[in-house]
Order: structure tokens, then C-alpha cells, then sequence
């Protein structure tokens, strides 16, 4: 595996240093060129399905985001392959844009668009969680050493999750369960134990990224009008799954399980945290089956990956924020290729000594995924 | 006018407490602000049997009623001597402002919700602003239906002792929407803030992820309710549109404020294209228009969450006093918590409260002109 020297300067340093950057990026999106690429893991019946029915999913447009992204696709404009195709469905832009130029060492991938765990349709849900599976072994991990894959299933039919789990889980190049965080039921509800049940069995982390289509509008007060404030909820929307799967006693029933909370930025984790104890000392009586307090669940079972990096104005603001949360809790991650890429050498903005360096960029997410 | 000798600031008083909750105690005491339609669909539907209490707060939760506070057999709140004798004497609080809330806020019908709002604000002015020279209060609107809201403001407005306007943090829609600017430009013409309180209407989920199984969940789940209606009211341009308007967050939890500007400043930079009428950063924005009460602090140590937080927002100006009176958030009277420096307590006990309730900053004016 390589490692490769990356020029780095930190902010406010004057002379440019060299350091040798180990990374693990844990969130990198591959895209399909088109759908066809999964036509070959699919039945017949599922193929003539998608020609004609299509996605069918809880929000008003059939094909487009609800709110429409700040540039296409929501990637970065450098990252269209030449050959045609959305950005990150080209394995060879993916090496020489991300892979080889920015020294990762391991890359994690996150496949989004299409929905499998939001479908309406659950057998189509499974089918095309399947499908998709299939398609990041042979297109992608089979291909190129440096990539893992995350294990799609249709999360609101937990019965077909666990087939799917149970079908991928001694393939260890599959290194997560993935999970969108807008669904039927906040996900700490009973429906979806199985599937930590199966994880914890496997010894599979849960990996929650931002997404999915539950139909519920993004905020509790309706629904916003402006990507800003659709860009903003998400944050939210983790924050009421780390609740729900804190209060509901997931920890509670499987004291092995790991979640990973993916792209649902940081800056609120201590204050969230805070305001559980505070409250939960209150009304404790309303929920007898835990029995320690909110953030001793949270520092045990919850990570949180890096990217979107928050930017206070003052560097030690970002310093503190870390201390509070705790150093080890956090896996960097670059969003590759989409439009709010955080670069390993500018991401955090602030001064690093070279062992917490190693820490948030590669020490930390290869304990947590136990790489070899 | 008194002058004094630590900020020299011209006015004087003493604790201000930005949110007091006087409960009606029951349906029936509100018949007699009926019109004659309403006093008849009264005795046709039993109206003034139902208890319209708010799902938002369970009436016997611990959350509810602090225990010392409790009164049996009647409604936390819903007591003024019991109010005087729990927080206005013994904080020496020289103004208290009531926020009634009431499941007229609620409501689907727009008329009923209008017709109630006015009864529970006459009522608010009979049974408390009238019986007590130190209370004040916010008018409780109609916000389904923002023509008639404008009504009420308007209406309750000419009534000096009513300082703010009060919105359910959680209603039809989020709340920096088009169709609710009246309320604002007409709150901004009258010089009322406007004050968002924690509570939902129950017209979605209280979380983007789904209905949670328990109170302490929806309870928790305010703070990132607020966070959601500040980047509306942001996005939306209200601030750019009402350059005077300011808008209290009461009952909000505050420290998450930190995050939410560092998220929201660093959205902005990459996303403003969107927003063209946004042209400063959201927490430039906030610290000029925003402000927020102090109970519920979420934290263990509140004194150093307290002082973290103006490191962090780069402002001392941006918190008001509030016991949340009869609500359980503190014990004893670390309303404050102990342990702030001097400045930063009267900071917000006192100057910052002035600085917000332009009608309270008038009658001490007033009052040192006699």
C-alpha cells in the first residue's frame, strides 16, 4: 500500500514543511454512469421494473433532489471523467484526482444516489440493495486494493436486511452496515433492531450518512425553502438519531455495537450531549431501562466522521470542541468528489502535532475498522 | 437617572426575568372574552371542558413543575400569589414577562385560534398584568392565520405592558416563510420583539427522522428545532427585510449555539449564492437581532457553559435572565448560576433585557424623568 508524500502547510506556518500524511478517507461517493451498470445483478423482473417504474420515493421530484444542489450533481466541477459520466463513476479519475493524489491509504465507499433503504417498493429496495452490493464488489473493491465497501440494505423491511447482511458479512472487504438517517421511524425504534442485532453479531459497524427520504419534513417545523437551511437540518436530523438510538436502549440490548455517524457535522455533539444528561436526570422516570447516563452510551458506542470540518473563526474554539468530544471519536473523511471536499492537508484549520495528525487522518479509523 | 459607577450605563434596575408561565387554569374562565357567536358554540360543544393543554408540556412531567413549586390540585402556573412568593420576591425581580402558552397556538380552526388568542391576553391583562405592577407579557397570536395575528398584535400593542410578540418554536410552516412577514413588519412598526418559545404544534414530526417514542426525546429535541428556525428566519431574508426587528429565543437551551454558528457561517461562505439578500454572516446577523433566555442551560457547569459561549459568539449582549418559572430547570435560586463574573450576571439580568424590550427600557425612562 502507499504512502505517498503530500506537500503540507499548515496555516499560519511560514515555511512550507514535508510530512509524510497517512489517510484513511472513510466517506467517498462512487456514481453509476447509468443505471444499466446494475442490469447484470438484477432479475429480469427487477430490470423491466426500473425501465419502467423507476425510483419511487417519498419527495416531489421523481429524478432531482428535493432541493436543488449549488453546482451539478453536487460536485466539484474538476471532477467530471473526460469519457462522460457523473463524477465519481470513473475508477481511474477516482486514483489520480483522489486516491494517488491525495496519499490515501484506504478509502471507504459510500454509495448514495438511487436509495435502496428509501425505496417505497421493499422488494425493489432489496433488490436493488442487492444489486448494488454486487456492483461495488466487482466494479469497484475487486478492482482497486485501497477501497472497502459499505453494505446497502432496504432498511425499513428489516427481514430482507438481515438476508442481505447475513449474505455479505464474511465478505470482509464489506467493512459497515449503512444506513440513511431519514426514515420511516427515528432509528432507534424496535423495527430496526434486527439489524443491529445482526451487526453486532458480525461484528459489522453501523455507518449512518446523511440521506434517505423518510418523508417527514427536514426540520420540525416544516419544510425549508432554501438549500442553506436544507444544508443545515442535516446536522439535526443526527442529532435526533443519536437520541432516539441512545433512548431507546439500542446500546442498552447490544452493548457491541459501533455507529458511525457520517457527514452530520460536529460542533454539536458536546452541547447535544449535555442537554441529554441534563434532561434525561429530569425525566428519567419516563425511561427505566437505561441505566447510565446519555453521554456515557455516546462516548462508548458513537464515532463521528470529520467532514463537513466546521470553521470557527478562532482555531482554539476548534481545539476545545475536539478535547470535548474526545480526539478518538473522530474519522476524517473527504466527501470525494462532492462540492464540500475537505482536503487531509487544509481541513483542520488549526495547528496539529504530527501524532494528532496521524490520529484524526489514519490512527483512529483503522482501529475503529480494524484494518490490517 | 441614576449612573452606574461599573459600565456606566445610564439606566438602572434590577433582574429582569424574560419568561414567567402563567397557566389559565381551566377553559371555562375564558368564556367571558367571548363574542356572543363564540359564548353560543360554547354551550353547544362543551368548549370550556376541554383542556387544551399542549402535548409540548405534559402537565404532571417532572419537566413541568419544579417539586417545591408544585401546588396541589391546581396547574403549575397557575397561581399568581404563587408565583410572587416562588421567583418575584425573593429574585427581587423588577419586571417579569408572561408567556402564556396555550393551546390556541394549536389549533387547526383559524378562527377558533384567533378567538382564543384574544381571550387568553384579556385574560393575561385582568388576572395578572392588572394585579401586579411588575409583570408584563407577550401577545399570544393566532400565527395559522397571519392576517389575524396583525389583528391581535395591534389590538394588544396600544396596551404599553405588553413588550413582545410569542410564537410556538414548531407551527404550520418553518418560520422565516413569506407569508408570516406581517407579523414581522408589524412587531418591528411597534417596537415589540419577536419571541419564539419552545413547543410544537404537532403538525409533523418533531424530528426530520420520525416521531420519537418518548417526552424526553421531543423535549431534547427543541434545541435543534430552534437551530432549524434560525437558519430559516436567516435564509429567508427576515433580518435583511426588518433591519429593527429582534427576535427572542426563549426556552431554547442555548449552547448549542456554538455549533451553529461555525456550521451555519461556514455554509453561508460556500452556499450564499443562493441567499443573495443574506450579505453577512449568520452570526454577524445573530448577534445583532438574536437573543436568547437563559434556563434551560444545558450543561453541568452553567457558569463556565455560560462564559464559553460569549467566547465563542464574541458577545456578552446576547443573553437574557429567565427563570422558565414553574418549569424544573434549576434548584434553590441558581436561576444564574453561581460562579459568573459580576459583569456578565447584570450583563444579563438587567442591561441586556433593556436592551431588547425597548418598552421596558421606556417606562424606566419614564419613571426617572417623574
Amino acid at each position: 500500500m502507499s504512502t505517498l508524500t503530500l506537500e503540507e502547510r499548515p496555516l499560519g506556518s511560514a515555511a512550507p514543511q514535508r510530512a509524510k500524511l497517512r489517510v484513511i478517507d472513510c466517506d467517498i461517493h462512487p456514481a453509476m454512469t447509468s443505471w444499466t451498470e446494475v442490469h447484470p445483478f438484477l432479475e429480469r423482473r427487477w430490470v423491466d421494473h426500473l425501465a419502467t417504474y423507476g425510483s419511487h420515493l417519498r419527495h416531489a421530484f421523481s429524478e432531482a433532489l428535493s432541493h436543488p444542489r449549488m453546482s451539478p450533481d453536487a460536485a466539484r466541477v474538476d471532477a467530471y471523467p473526460e469519457e462522460g459520466g457523473p463524477p465519481g463513476s470513473s475508477l481511474k479519475v477516482m486514483r489520480e484526482q483522489h486516491l494517488d493524489a491525495n496519499g490515501i491509504d484506504t478509502g471507504v465507499l459510500i454509495p448514495l444516489r438511487w436509495n435502496p433503504g428509501s425505496q417505497r417498493n421493499l422488494d425493489f429496495g432489496a433488490a436493488l440493495s442487492n444489486a448494488m452490493n454486487s456492483w461495488q464488489a466487482e466494479r469497484w473493491v475487486a478492482q482497486e486494493k485501497r477501497l472497502r465497501a459499505s453494505i446497502l440494505i432496504s432498511q425499513e423491511d428489516s427481514v430482507a436486511s438481515v438476508r442481505e447482511i447475513e449474505l455479505r458479512a464474511a465478505d470482509r472487504r464489506f467493512v459497515q452496515i449503512l444506513l440513511l438517517p431519514r426514515t420511516d421511524e427515528p432509528l432507534g425504534r424496535r423495527r430496526y433492531w434486527p439489524i443491529y442485532e445482526a451487526a453486532e453479531r458480525h461484528n459489522l459497524p453501523i455507518a449512518i450518512h446523511v440521506g434517505g427520504t423518510g418523508g417527514h419534513p427536514s426540520t420540525g417545523g416544516g419544510w425549508p425553502s432554501y438549500y442553506m437551511e436544507e444544508h443545515h437540518a442535516v446536522a439535526e436530523t443526527m442529532q435526533a438519531v443519536v437520541v432516539s438510538l441512545v433512548v431507546e436502549g439500542v446500546f442498552e440490548r447490544y452493548p457491541g455495537l459501533r455507529v458511525v455517524i457520517m457527514e452530520g457535522g460536529l460542533g454539536w455533539i458536546p452541547s447535544l450531549t449535555e442537554r441529554l444528561d441534563k434532561h434525561w436526570a429530569r425525566l428519567r422516570s419516563e425511561v427505566p431501562h437505561l441505566t447510565r447516563k446519555p453521554s456515557a452510551y455516546i462516548s462508548e458506542h458513537l464515532w463521528f466522521t470529520t467532514q463537513p470540518m466546521e470553521e470557527p473563526e478562532r482555531a482554539s474554539h476548534l481545539a476545545d470542541l475536539f478535547d470535548r468530544i474526545g480526539w478518538d471519536r473522530l474519522l476524517f473523511s473527504t466527501d470525494y468528489p462532492h462540492w464540500d471536499f475537505d482536503d487531509p492537508r487544509y481541513a483542520f484549520k488549526m495547528p496539529l502535532t504530527e501524532a494528532q495528525r496521524d490520529q484524526l487522518l489514519f490512527g483512529n479509523a483503522h482501529a475503529f475498522y480494524g484494518f490490517g | 437617572m441614576d449612573h452606574d459607577p461599573q459600565d456606566g450605563s445610564v439606566l438602572r434596575a434590577d433582574l429582569i426575568d424574560c419568561d414567567l408561565h402563567p397557566a389559565v387554569p381551566a377553559t371555562s374562565v375564558l368564556v367571558r372574552y367571548l363574542d356572543s357567536y363564540w359564548r353560543e358554540m360554547n354551550s353547544v360543544r362543551a368548549l370550556d371542558r376541554l383542556n387544551l393543554a399542549l402535548t409540548s408540556y405534559p402537565q404532571n412531567a417532572p419537566l413541568a413543575c419544579r417539586p417545591d413549586w408544585a401546588i396541589s390540585g391546581e396547574k403549575p402556573g397557575a397561581s399568581l400569589n404563587a408565583m410572587q412568593a416562588h421567583v418575584l420576591a425573593p429574585f427581587k425581580t423588577r419586571f417579569g414577562i408572561l408567556n402564556c402558552l396555550h393551546g390556541a397556538q394549536a389549533m387547526h380552526s383559524e378562527d377558533m385560534a384567533a378567538v382564543f388568542c384574544r381571550a387568553v391576553n384579556m385574560w393575561v391583562r385582568d388576572e395578572w398584568l392588572a394585579r401586579d405592577a411588575r409583570l408584563r407579557a407577550s401577545i399570544v397570536i393566532p400565527a395559522q392565520n397571519p392576517e389575524m395575528a396583525v389583528d391581535e398584535i395591534e389590538r394588544c400593542a396600544t396596551d404599553r405592558r405588553f413588550v413582545q410578540v410569542l410564537m410556538l418554536l414548531m407551527g404550520e410552516t418553518t418560520l422565516g416563510r413569506r407569508h408570516l412577514w406581517p407579523i414581522y413588519r408589524t412587531a418591528e412598526r411597534l417596537g415589540l420583539p419577536v419571541g419564539i418559545h419552545a413547543g410544537s404544534a404537532y403538525r409533523f414530526a418533531p424530528t426530520s427522522a420520525g416521531w420519537p417514542s418518548y417526552f424526553l426525546e421531543d423535549y431534547v429535541a427543541q434545541s435543534a428545532g430552534f437551530e432549524n428556525q434560525l437558519q430559516s428566519l436567516i435564509s429567508e431574508g427576515v433580518f435583511a427585510k426588518f433591519p429593527d426587528l429582534k427576535v427572542v429565543l426563549i426556552e431554547s437551551g442555548l449552547t448549542w449555539l456554538s455549533g451553529f454558528i461555525w456550521r451555519a457561517d461556514k455554509t453561508w461562505r460556500g452556499v450564499r449564492v443562493e441567499v443573495p439578500w443574506v450579505t453577512r454572516q449568520p452570526s454577524e446577523i445573530i448577534r445583532q437581532h438574536v437573543r436568547l433566555t437563559v434556563q434551560p442551560i444545558d450543561a453541568a457547569d452553567g457558569a463556565e457553559a455560560l462564559q464559553r459561549l460569549v467566547d465563542h459568539v464574541g458577545s456578552d449582549e446576547l443573553f437574557l435572565f429567565s427563570s422558565d418559572y414553574p418549569h424544573w430547570q434549576f434548584d434553590g435560586h441558581e436561576a444564574l448560576p453561581s460562579g459568573l463574573p459580576a459583569t456578565l450576571a447584570r450583563k444579563i439580568g438587567t442591561d441586556n433585557p433593556l436592551a431588547t424590550y425597548g418598552r421596558l427600557a421606556e417606562t424606566i425612562e419614564e419613571e426617572a424623568a417623574a
